[in-house]
Order: structure tokens, then sequence, then C-alpha cells
């Protein structure tokens, strides 16, 4: 007898292989060393998810109930393999082309990205799912069970197997199903592991199956006697179930997201499909050829009452071959598993990418920029819903208890997906389907999908009381739910499917034909319909060489032949090919796209290699990224160009600065020149004649008296050189403090008179004044100064015969003029803006005995009182003009 | 009678000073008190010693001694140069263009007396 422990021990062994497996695959297509891992064997065999432990188990139970109607589960694939290959061609190819992920991104992709129908069909795959994940639950605690003896583990330990089983799951599809992402969804080690499950499952059902007839059932020829006699060569075929159900089953083949999955995103190469078309019904065939003779033996040998579900199991179980039995129960065992994880995979992929990024990427303010960002949550959200889904799974089988009412699921999650169908083909093979058509034709599909067929399987005593089942709702008859528009008669499978399908599709052509596609869905459409006519054709693994070359060709375009040189040769040692071009493994292509992206950009990048590697055409996105990252780039050299413009003005700055330090050094040092030369000078006088003093010898007493005075008027020469130079100095600096007083023009104008009598002996002056009267506010002992200065330089320099000096006031608005006129020689017109200088001095220094600073201190003076000093030309003699500003208020206030 | 000393100098203190020392000395001095048509008096005069100053109105004192040197008949004329620019390169500048010797402003009365005899007393 096996006990309930080995059992676990001997799945937890069976476990730990699919780990192994999958992790050694993983590890080869990482190293890039796929080679046979992507096999067409291997394809058609992961298609085997398909068969879950519904059909290992259940199909056995499925015969003695309704005959041969259980090979409609398997014909409907098998058409779809061998009559619908074109459909399976084009989903593949769209698949690859669009870098499809789910068939909630097929469906979404198609009409637009819409991200209402990938939330819809998200939806409605888990709502569709999730009890078939319970189903396989159930099937493995029941397998337990029957194992057990049954009844003889209680309900609680069955319970915890449960969970522990999907537990297990989520650990393995975390693991495997969210290694890593990458941009095709492929799962290596996964499909590894569904193929080896494949063929454990197979190899089960066909050992009980040979154990049956020719160890039970006596060879082949009795077998069929035995069949011919049994009860169930009696249950007639219903020819509509059989259509309804055989349809049924193809569309699921194509819709399920599990099957999509394998059949789609995991594909690796188109031309796969071609072996699976054959190989994949062929598997089919092996599955079911036993069915019919376990039944009928199970019939035969099991005690009345036995569960014709678990005679796979029990079988071989009652006849003692527990060896058989294990190896039946590790088959069903597989088939539960594989179908969970892939669906869970799947589905997870759906959730996160349609539901939970979109939520994600909503409440983002600024938009999901950093890349690695959005991988780190997308990754989580991955695994969140994968161990949401199972959760789910595991809840719907403790809710449902468990019971008979399970059975029914399949055929019901069948119905389910089948709504995906309509928007589905209609959107790859009709340009003028639209997101609207589709979301109209599938929430039809669905609701009376739930109405006719979900609903009313839960229990007539559940969700719909019994009156509605048989008066409709509302004694509204025609809206029965077994019995629609008043047709009755259908069996409710075929019911349900008939019309959820057929509702479903006429509001998906109907909406489609009343709306408007947006340019987003036309381009989309147009890609996916004629999708023949825009991609590549296959290019599988096996073109590598080819592959590498127009990689290696790319960068150099992109990174400059050295550069792209080096990194191919890098990677070419490290993979150990010498002077060949390194594989393109996908390490070394997710390293490369890197590269690229750092001068092109990421989408760019990505858009580029997926073209080369994956054969996959640029999508609108892509282009649309492109555009995005183009206009970025843009946008920074424009920035870019504003800031060299910035440099440009700044450098033009620092230039012009440095050319003025360099005048103001200039002029600092012609300023020092000037100082030495001007103060050098009368200490040449003062020296010499001291010396000459000195000595004494035999000087007269005129001659001392006179060197005397020399020295005398030297040294006051130098003296007031000195004061001039300082008070210069303190006003350009902007040292001085101004002592605003009140006075008028006229008290000014006498003071400086008064203080120039001596030094204008001999000039004659004349006053004409207006205004002069008003009381001004300035800094009045200044003004003197410059008043004094102009009259003495009339003095000195007014070379006429009988110099004379006219002073005249008048008024202009708020400004005084003061000028200055005498009846000398003028000064010439380009002279005229050199005399305000330091040390200009245009006639003979001799006469006038100064340095030439005066005009400069005036000038000085009068900017620091608001006011201007400058030459006044064409007077017919030298005329200065002194403009002052006279405030009005303070005119005013003084009054 | 001494030798013949002109002095270009446009300070009148400064000439009268220069006149008095040289003038002790027992040489005979003439002046010129303006940069312009200062070669012309040069060549009219043919003085054994030119003293002179630099700044001076109309024409440098550098632009009268190139002018000197120019000229063959004047180009070995001693010339003691004056200047109250007493930078390096006021100085570089003269001897480039070949001056016998430079004196910065204010000088000592013997240093005159000793180079102009070292200049000219020899002949």
């Amino acid at each position: 007898m096996v006990t309930f422990n080995l059992l676990i021990l001997v799945s937890l062994a069976y476990v730990v292989f699919l780990f192994a497996v999958a992790f050694f695959a993983e590890r080869r297509a990482q190293q890039g060393i796929a080679g046979w891992m992507r096999a067409p064997m291997i394809y058609t065999l992961s298609l085997s998810v398909y068969c879950t432990a519904w059909t290992f188990y259940g199909a056995v139970g499925y015969a003695t109930r309704s005959g041969l109607e259980f090979v409609t589960i398997y014909l409907g694939p098998t058409l779809v393999m061998i009559g619908w290959w074109g459909i399976l061609r084009k989903l593949v190819r769209i698949g690859r082309t669009h870098r499809i992920t789910s068939i909630a991104d097929l469906i979404s992709s198609r009409f637009g990205k819409s991200t209402a129908l990938g939330v819809c069909v998200t939806a409605f795959a888990v709502i569709g799912t999730t009890p078939y994940i319970a189903l396989q639950l159930q099937s493995v605690t029941l397998s337990f069970d029957a194992f057990n003896g049954p009844g003889r583990a209680d309900e609680q330990t069955l319970q915890s197997t449960a969970f522990w089983i999907a537990a297990g799951l989520a650990i393995f599809t975390v693991i495997f199903g969210t290694r890593n992402l990458d941009a095709n969804e492929r799962h290596h080690g996964v499909v590894m592991a569904i193929a080896v499950e494949a063929v454990v499952k197979l190899a089960a059902l066909v050992a009980v199956g040979v154990f049956v007839v020719w160890g039970l059932g006596g060879g082949p020829l009795a077998m069929m006697q035995t069949i011919e006699a049994s009860p169930m060569a009696d249950l007639e075929l219903q020819t509509s179930r059989w259509i309804g159900i055989t349809f049924t089953a193809a569309a699921a083949f194509l819709c399920l997201p599990r099957m999509f999955q394998v059949m789609v995103v995991e594909n690796a190469d188109e031309r796969h499909l071609g072996t699976a078309s054959w190989a994949f019904p062929l598997y089919m065939m092996l599955m079911s050829l036993f069915v019919i003779p376990i039944a009928v033996i199970g019939l035969d040998l099991m005690p009345q009452g036995s569960n014709p579900d678990l005679f796979v199991l029990t079988l071989p179980l009652s006849q003692g071959r527990e060896d058989l039995a294990m190896l039946a129960f590790l088959g069903g065992f597989s088939a539960a598993t594989s179908m969970v994880i892939v669906a869970a995979i799947a589905l997870s992929t759906m959730v996160s990418n349609h539901i939970v990024m979109p939520i994600w990427l909503s409440t983002q303010k600024d938009g999901a920029t950093v890349s690695g960002d959005v991988r780190h949550v997308l990754l989580r959200s991955r695994r969140l819903s994968i161990i949401a889904i199972l959760f789910l799974g595991y809840i719907y089988y403790r809710l449902s208890g468990g019971g008979t009412a399970l059975a029914a699921i399949g055929l019901i999650a069948f119905a389910g997906v089948a709504q995906f169908l309509p928007a589905m083909l209609g959107g790859i093979f009709w340009r003028g389907a639209t997101r609207v058509g589709a979301l109209a034709g599938l929430s039809t599909g669905f609701i009376i999908w739930m109405y006719t067929m979900l609903l009313p399987s839960i229990g007539v005593a559940g969700v719909f009381p019994d009156a509605w089942m048989q008066g409709g709702p509302a004694d509204l008859h025609w809206l029965r739910p077994q019995a629609l528009f008043g047709i009755e008669g259908l069996d409710p499978v075929v019911h349900a499917v008939f019309w959820s399908l057929t509702l479903n599709t006429a509001a998906f052509i109907i909406g489609s034909m009343l709306s408007f596609p947006s340019p987003l869905e036309r381009l989309q459409g147009a890609q996916f319909v004629n999708v023949f006519d825009h991609s590549t054709g296959p290019r599988g693994w096996s073109h590598t060489g080819a592959a590498a070359e127009d990689l290696m060709m790319m960068a150099q375009r992109i990174l400059g032949p050295s550069e792209a040189q080096q990194l191919f040769q890098a990677e070419a040692r490290r993979q150990g090919k010498g002077v060949d071009l390194p594989d393109p493994s996908p390490e070394f292509i997710d390293r490369l796209e890197r590269e690229l992206a750092g001068s092109v950009g990421g989408a760019t990048a990505h858009a580029m290699i997926s073209q080369i590697v994956g054969g996959a055409t640029v999508s609108v996105q892509d282009l649309m990224a492109v555009a995005d990252e183009a206009a970025q780039i843009m946008e920074y050299s424009n920035q870019l160009e504003a800031k060299s413009v910035e440099l440009e003005n700044t450098a033009g700055k620092l230039r012009d600065a440095n050319e003025m330090l360099t005048a103001l050094s200039v002029q600092k040092d012609a300023f020092l020149s000037q100082i030495s030369h001007e103060l050098r000078t009368p200490m040449t006088s003062i020296r010499s004649f001291s010396e000459i003093l000195r000595d004494g010898g035999d000087l007269t007493r005129p001659e001392r008296a006179k060197y005397s005075d020399i020295i005398h008027a030297e040294a006051i020469r130098l003296t007031r050189l000195l004061d001039n130079l300082l008070d210069l100095s303190v006003l350009e600096n902007g040292q001085i403090d101004l002592e605003l007083q009140r006075g008028t023009l006229r008290q000014v104008l006498d003071r400086a008179l008064a203080s120039s009598e001596a030094a204008t002996e001999g000039l004659e002056i004349t006053l004409d004044v207006t205004g002069a009267e008003d009381v001004i506010e300035t800094d009045l002992d200044r003004l003197t100064q410059v008043f004094i200065n102009l009259i003495t330089n009339a003095a000195k320099y007014c070379t006429a015969k009988e110099p004379h000096l006219r002073i005249r006031v008048h008024e202009d608005g708020p400004i005084r003029h003061i000028d200055f006129i005498d009846n000398g020689t003028g000064i010439p017109q380009a002279s005229q803006s050199l005399i305000f200088e330091k040390f200009s001095r245009l006639s003979d220094q001799a006469a006038a005995g100064s340095a030439g600073l005066g005009l400069a201190i005036c000038r000085e003076i009068m900017s620091k009182l608001g006011g201007e000093v400058r030459y006044l030309d064409g007077t017919g003699g030298t005329g200065f003009r002194v403009s002052l500003p006279t405030g009005v208020n303070i005119a005013a206030a003084a009054e | 009678m001494g030798k013949h000393v002109l002095l270009i100098e446009d300070e009148p203190n400064i000439i009268e000073a220069i006149k008095f020392i040289l003038s002790r000395d027992g040489w005979s001095v003439d002046t010129h008190s303006n940069g312009a048509n200062a070669i012309e008096r040069v060549q009219s005069m043919r003085p054994d010693l030119v003293i002179l100053d630099v700044m001076l109105p109309n024409k440098s004192g550098y632009d009268i001694l190139r002018d000197l040197r120019d000229n063959p008949m004047t180009a070995k004329l001693p010339v003691l140069m004056l200047t109250a620019r007493g930078q390096t390169k006021d100085r570089e500048l003269a001897e480039r263009l070949g001056v016998n010797e430079f004196i910065t402003k204010p000088f000592s009365n013997s240093d005159i007396l000793a180079s102009v005899r070292a200049l000219a007393g020899a002949g």
C-alpha cells in the first residue's frame, strides 16, 4: 500500500525534477546555446497544456456518461491545427512582429492600444480561468485521496494539500515565469518543463491504456468486443452537441490565455507550426486512444458508485499495480500543474500589463521616464499577480466545496474564452473592425455567457430561483436562461454557445460598422490584417550568423567602427569564439542595445535590434517612441545652442572686460609716467638750485635771491600738484562727501571772483546774469572751486592783447547754464574732447605752470553735483559751459 | 673758450640751472626749447654736445635722437639725454636709439658736469 507520505515524497521529487529541468533550460537559453530546446517538437509538446487534468482524468468520466462525445474536445484543436493553420500562422506572425504579450495585448493593440479592451479581456480571462485552476487543484487532491482509499484522509488534510500545491506552483511560476522581463515574454525554462510534463502525461495514459487493453481486456480484438457489448455503445450521438462542442473547443484552443501563451508568445519560429500541425493532433489522438477501453473496463471492473473521473488512477490501483497508478498519478499531476503554471504566467502578464501598469503610470505625475523603475514595478506586479491568481483559484476551490459542480467547469470555461474569438479573428482579418465593435461584441458575448451558462451552472438553487429558470425573469418567457427568445429543445451548452457567440459577433459587426476608428486603430488594423505584407518571413535562430553580421554592421554605423569592433571582439573572446563574430546571445544583445541606446536613445535602439534579431517590424508605437526621442534630442540640442550663444556672449563680455582692464592698465602706466614727470620736473629745479646755493661760491646777491625764489615757486608748484592729484583721486573714487548748502549762484560767483582776484589781474570780467538769485542746494564750495578754475584758466591761457572774460548765467527750464567765454584763440575742434583729460595741456606749459589737472577736476566735480562742464564751441573765443540742474522744489522750498 | 653745448629743454628753471652750472665750468651753452626745428638748430650750430630732454613740445626727444643718428653729419655727435620719466624701458629705448649718456631728473649738478666733461671735454 502506497502511503500518503510516500505519495507526497514522490510528488515533491517530481517537482524538484521539474525545477531542475526548468533551471537547466533557462541556463542554456541565457548562454545563448538554446539549440535543440528550440526544436519544433518542444514547441509541439508545450501545446499540450491544452490537455489538463480535466482531459487526463475527466475524458474517461466523460466517455462513461456521453460515449464518444469526449472526442470533440480533441477534435476542435485538431481541426484548428490542420484546417485553420493559416489563422495560427497569422497570429504567430502578428505576435512576433508586434511583440504581443498576451491575448489581451493582441486585442487591445489591434484596436488602437485600447486600455478599456485590455482591461475587459483580462477581467474576462481571469473570470474564465479561476474556476479552471480550482478544477486542477481539485483533481490533484482527489487523486491524492483516491490513492489513499476514499475517505481515508480527512477534509482538513485534503484542503491543506490543495493549499500547498497552490503555494508550490506559485513559487515555481514566480521563479521561472518572472525570471527576466524578456521583450518577447519567452520563458524557456517553463516551456521545457511543460514539454517534459507532456511526455509524462502521455506516457502515463498510454501505459495505463496498454495495461487495460492487454492486461485486463485480453488484447485489442477482445477489447473491441467488450466495447461493442458495453452500454456505452448504445449512447446516441447528438449532432448539435457534437458540432457545438467541437466548435467551442476549437475556439477555446485559439483563445485560451494559456494556449495563446504557448502557441503565440512562446513561439520561437513560425515554422514550428508546420511540425505542430501534424504532431499535435497525433499527440491528442494518442491521448484519446485508450479513453474508451479504460472507461469500459472501469465500468466493468470497478465497484458500483466509484467515480469514473478517477478510473485512470483507481483501475490499476484496484488491480494491485501501484507502479502504474503512481505513473498515472504523476501524469495527472503533470497535466494539472502545467496548466496552472502557464495560465498563471499568461494571466499575470495580462493583469500587470493591462491593469496594474496603467494604474501605476497614471499615479506617476511626471510619467515614468526611468525604465529601470518601470521594470521593477512590472516584475513585482507580475509576481504579486501570479500569487493572487493562484490564491484566487484556491479560494474558489475551497468555496465550491470541491464538489461535482467543478466537473462542468471545463466546457463552461471553454465557452467563456470563446467570446474572444470574434474580436480576435475580426481584428486580424477585417480592417473595418473597430474598438467600439470589439467592446460591444465582447461585453454582449460575456453577458449572455454568464446569463445562460455560468450562473445557471453554479446551481439551480444558487443564483437563479427555479421559477426564473422555468419561466424567465419577471415572467418574461423569452428571457429564460436556457431558452432565449423562446427557442427550446436545444442542449444548454449548444444553446449558450450559439446565442452568446451569435450575438457577440452581431454586436461586433454592427458596432464596427457604426463607429469610426481612430488613426492609430486604422494603422494597427492595416498592420495586423496585412501582416504578411509588412513583416519579414520566418527567420529563426538558425540564422544567427547572419544576425550577428547585421548587428555588427549596424553597431559600426552607430558606435563607430573601432568601438563596435572592440565590443564584438570582447564578446567573441568571452564566448571563446576567437576571431569569429560572437553569437547574439540574449545578454550580448541586451548589452548591445544599451550601448546603442546611449547613442540613439532607448526606443530607437530597441526597434533596430529587434528588427535584426527578432525580425520584428517597427511598430507605430516604436515610431512614436523614436519620434519622442528625436524631439527630446532636438530640444536638448536647442538648449545646447542657447547655452553656446550664452557662452559666446559671456566670452565676449570677458573679452571686453579684459580689453578694458588692459586699457586701464595702459592708462595707469601712462598716468604713473605722467605723474612721475610732473613731480620730477619741479624737483629737478629745486635740487639743482639748492645745490648751487649750497655750493656757495661766487654768487651775487641778486642771483641768490632769484634762485631762492625759483626754489620757492617750484616747491609751491609741487604742493599744488600733489593737492590736485589727491583731490582728483578722491573725486574719481567717489569717496567725497558733498557738503550740501543753500545759496544763490550769485553768491558762488562773487566768492569765486574774490578768490581769483590776484590771479586775474589784467583780465577784464563782465557779468551777464539772470536767474542767479534763485536758491540752489548743492556743494557750494566745490562749485566755487570749478568757477575759480575756469576763471583762472582764462587768465592764464587767454592770449588776446586785451584779455576779456564774459560770465553769463541763463535758465533753460530746470537747468542753469553758466558760460565762461573769453576772447582768446579758442581750442581746435579735434582737441576739445582732450582738454578734460588728466595732464592734457595744449599750450606751452611754461606759461601755465600747472600739470593739466584742473579741467579734469572740474569735470569730476560737476559730475558729482549732477551737472556737467563742457567746451562751448563757436563763441569766437574759448568758452566753457557749466550746467547745473536746480531742483524746482528746492527753489520753492527756499522761498 | 670752452666747447659748445646745445641744451634742448623746455622747462625754463631747468634751463637756467644747467646753463649756470655749465657756464661756470667754462662751457658755452645755447638753448632751444621746442622739439620743432631742433634738428635744424643742431645742424646750424654744430655743437660739441647736445643735452636733450625727452618730453618736449611738438617732437619728442627720442624722435630727435633718431633723426640725429640717421643723419651722417650728426651720427657721431655725443648726446646726453635727460628725462623725468625714469622707467627702465625709457632708458632701454634711448640706448637702442644710440644715446651716449642717460640721466634721470632730478639730477645732481656734479653728475651733469661729469657727464658733459666725459662726453665732450676730452676733445
